[in-house]
């Protein structure tokens, strides 16, 4: 920092503005936009703490969705849009640990357990599909999601489930939602949760994201993680130093795969119901939506990118909500915003150049 | 594999295998309708009403997708805009309680800036995303329909004025969430004219079969494909007055047949788009987009202006999927404010893609018979699942499935049949 001192104000300056170019207006307009709500919530009196803590809580509960955005996107494959695949196969796991009675930390990591191979098994053969239509695989991946996501229609109502907590009382099939009450609800968020200046902080799901990227982080530092980075980013360079660009595609998608099942799994833990049938279709989007507005490109992206965004986008719907309904009764405020916050965001990615496949 | 079944397959001319590679998606679907037609145990003439009905109400929409094709845009998501611009043309007309044929013309009218404004930012958005423009579209679709939430829920009533008790929620602030079009727009163009089926027949029938042979002999002096011009007008003929025949024959029975009625100016405008877009390819401008189409590299070296073409091709799909949605909501007669648009996109896209079409190449025919096609499994699939399975909704989750299915694949199969011809080049 003394450095810079020493060169004058004027490159200090420069570089600022350097700084706030690399760093994008899209992401100065939604810092801006959240500032404001946040001093709106101030002017009309919202309880902050109660704010913060569900800002807070929101992060535990969507990070690790946005966090599978990272892998698939540093493979090479873009955003992964394919991640109601992913999402169905974390349900399916937690479904089967209510079938099987489990309780506590038991259910909710025998959920994640059980997803896991299902998790691997969709993402291969995803990933394969995905190195057959490359250049498309953004609008690939949405409707493969999308058929998915009814396919596994057929499947709730089909699959043998008996539990009565998860059946309809009437007819065939699981229920809509299924509460997680009595089972893995709240598991993390309530683990070592101290409450500061009114803010009540869910140590155990930010304790689990750290874990996540950790994890992830780790991944990245390993030879094969490298590799993986490198294909990605420039997959002629790789294949000519003898990297399998296409198997390192499919492995970025398989940990996305992964990561969307757990994700999804700690998202349910926080919501306190698991959401079947249409309810993963949309999810994808709004992941993408946290990474890109975090800082990520459709090329490139890091753990950072993952949590800033994450942070941002849903502690702007956070707020939006009570602010809307106080202002006006406009309570459909939140839902609008998001839908154009997260697309904008989207069409602003895909019109950078440089995004091309 | 003995002898005799070998040359049989080698028997079985190039020709028709070709045909049967090339249309298997449609082929599974007739199979697939049929079948679904037969366990259903629909009555004949009440599915003939019901999918009378619905080529009326969709086919305008699904022909509107033909030209982004041509014009190497792919399939166009955004028709999901231009429905908006219909539903608020729509508002706006029944706001002003105006009503049949006069108020679908003003309809007709008042949406067109709207589509044309959104074609426009569409077309510019699209060239900032070339080599994406479908997932664009898509994502544009969700992006607009935000937008339109927020114009319609939040800022009527606080930022645009409008006292309607009819259609304002009672806070004052935003529309109700469904629009009911009874005393106003509904039938407005279905009603002008309707005929019975069986005279529909007979007319339909007599003007395929003078069309064939009039196109017959204005072409007789041309010297290429004379086989196939005189197919072509036995296949006219022969259609025709199998047409005239059996409406003759229902009418002088009177059977159930005579009874349905078809909105035989919803049909003459559709067959008026087929015959613009038949026009239209064959202009300058048409020709240009084609030549965009299918190289924009070599186009730009002909001295087209490939973005000022793509930009053109936006809009008249634009505006096209405005005025389809007009004739969707005039037949419906009653629409979901905030839902009526949002499958639009999809199931047009699907219907066109179950004709046999491609990303990269669309034609009349297919459009058609896509749309009858995948409203009969619409019709058909609800019944079919009660019956097999003992539950509608079963059957309903497959329709959803075919119809994202179907996008899925065709857009995968069309990548990778790209990729495959780039390697062997």
């Amino acid at each position: 920092m003394t450095h810079d001192n020493e060169h004058g104000a004027d490159s200090g300056v420069t570089k600022i503005f350097g700084a706030l170019k690399s760093f994008g207006a899209p992401r100065l307009i939604i810092i801006g936009f959240l500032v404001i709500l946040w001093i709106l919530a101030l002017t009309i009196k919202i309880p902050m703490p109660a704010l913060f803590s569900d800002t807070l809580i929101r992060l535990g509960m969507n990070a690790v969705l946005t966090l599978a955005m990272l892998p698939s996107i540093t493979g090479g494959t873009s955003l992964f849009f394919g991640l109601p695949l992913g999402i169905i196969c974390g349900l399916l796991g937690g479904v089967m640990s209510i079938e099987m009675n489990l309780r506590g930390f038991t259910a909710f990591f025998g959920a994640i357990a059980m997803s896991l191979p299902l998790a691997v098994l969709v993402g291969l053969g995803y990933g394969w599909l995905m190195n057959r239509v490359k250049g498309s695989e953004m609008t690939v991946g949405t409707y493969i999601g999308f058929a998915f996501v009814s396919l596994m229609s057929f499947g709730w109502v089909t699959l043998p489930f008996h539990n009565p907590e998860m059946a309809w009382a009437i007819g065939k099939g699981v229920r809509v939602t299924v509460s997680l009450e009595g089972r893995f609800s709240g598991i993390l968020n309530n683990f070592l949760s101290v409450t500061i200046a009114g803010v009540k902080i869910p140590t155990g799901a930010l304790m689990f994201l750290t874990l996540m990227c950790l994890l992830v982080w780790l991944f990245y530092r390993t030879q094969l993680g490298h590799a993986m980075r490198f294909a990605g980013m420039n997959p002629k360079f790789a294949e000519a130093s003898g990297i399998n660009v296409n198997r390192m595609r499919i492995l970025g998608i398989v940990i996305s795969t992964i990561l969307g099942a757990i994700g999804i799994l700690v998202y349910a833990q926080g919501f306190g119901f698991l959401q079947l049938y249409n309810a993963p279709m949309y999810m994808g989007f709004i992941a993408a939506a946290g990474i890109l507005i975090g800082g990520a490109s459709l090329k490139s992206a890091r753990i950072s990118h993952v949590i800033l965004g994450t942070f941002l986008f849903h502690g702007i719907l956070v707020v939006a909500l009570p602010v809307a309904n106080t202002v006006a009764t406009l309570g459909s405020l939140a839902e609008i915003s998001r839908a154009i916050v997260s697309n904008g965001i989207i069409l602003y990615a895909l019109a950078q150049k440089g995004g091309e496949s | 594999m003995s002898e005799s079944v070998k040359s049989k397959n080698r028997g079985l001319s190039l020709g028709t295998r070709k045909f049967l590679t090339n249309n298997v998606v449609t082929i599974l679907f007739v199979l697939v309708g049929l079948g679904g037609l037969k366990v259903s145990g629909l009555s004949i003439p009440f599915f003939l009403d019901d999918i009378i009905n619905r080529v009326a109400r969709n086919g305008f929409m699904v022909l509107a997708l033909i030209i982004p094709v041509l014009a190497g845009l792919g399939l166009n998501f955004a028709v999901v805009l231009g429905a908006m611009a219909g539903q608020t043309a729509i508002i706006m007309a029944t706001h002003w309680g105006f009503g049949g044929i006069g108020g679908i013309l003003l309809c007709v009218v008042l949406s067109f800036p709207f589509a044309y404004v959104m074609g426009l930012l569409t077309g510019k958005l699209l060239n900032k995303t070339r080599g994406k423009e479908m997932i664009t579209t898509l994502i544009l679709g969700f992006f607009a329909n935000g937008i339109y939430q927020l114009v319609y829920l939040i800022l009527i009533g606080t930022i645009i004025p409008m006292n309607n008790e009819v259609l304002v929620l009672s806070s004052g602030v935003g529309l109700r969430t469904t629009i009911d079009l009874t005393d106003g727009l509904k039938f407005g163009l279905d009603n002008v004219v309707k005929i019975p089926l069986t005279l529909f027949s007979v007319l339909a029938g007599a003007a395929a079969a003078a069309g064939a042979v009039i196109q017959y002999l204005v072409r007789r002096r041309r010297p290429l494909g004379g086989k196939a011009r005189l197919n072509w007008m036995v296949a006219g003929l022969v259609f025709g007055i199998a047409s005239m025949v059996w409406g003759v024959y229902q009418m002088l029975n009177q059977s159930m047949f005579s009874f349905l009625r078809v909105p035989a100016v919803t049909f003459a405008v559709i067959v008026l788009l087929c015959w613009f877009i038949h026009y239209f390819t064959k202009t300058k401008l048409g020709q240009d987009m084609r030549t965009v189409g299918q190289d924009s590299h070599v186009a730009d070296v002909a001295g087209i202006a490939t973005d000022k073409i793509r930009v053109t091709a936006m809009i008249m799909s634009t505006v096209l999927a405005a005025w389809g949605q007009i004739i969707f909501l005039q037949n419906m007669g009653t629409f979901s404010t905030y839902g009526s648009h949002e499958n639009v996109g999809m199931f047009a896209i699907a219907s066109l893609l179950i004709g046999g079409a491609s990303v990269a190449k669309a034609t009349i025919s297919q459009a058609l018979i896509g749309t009858v096609l995948f409203h009969t499994m619409f019709i058909v699939s609800p019944l079919a699942g009660r019956v097999l399975f003992g539950d509608a909704q079963l059957g309903e989750f497959f329709r959803s499935f075919v119809a994202y299915g179907i996008i899925g694949l065709s857009l995968a199969l069309h990548s990778w049949k790209k990729r495959m011809q780039g390697k062997l080049k």
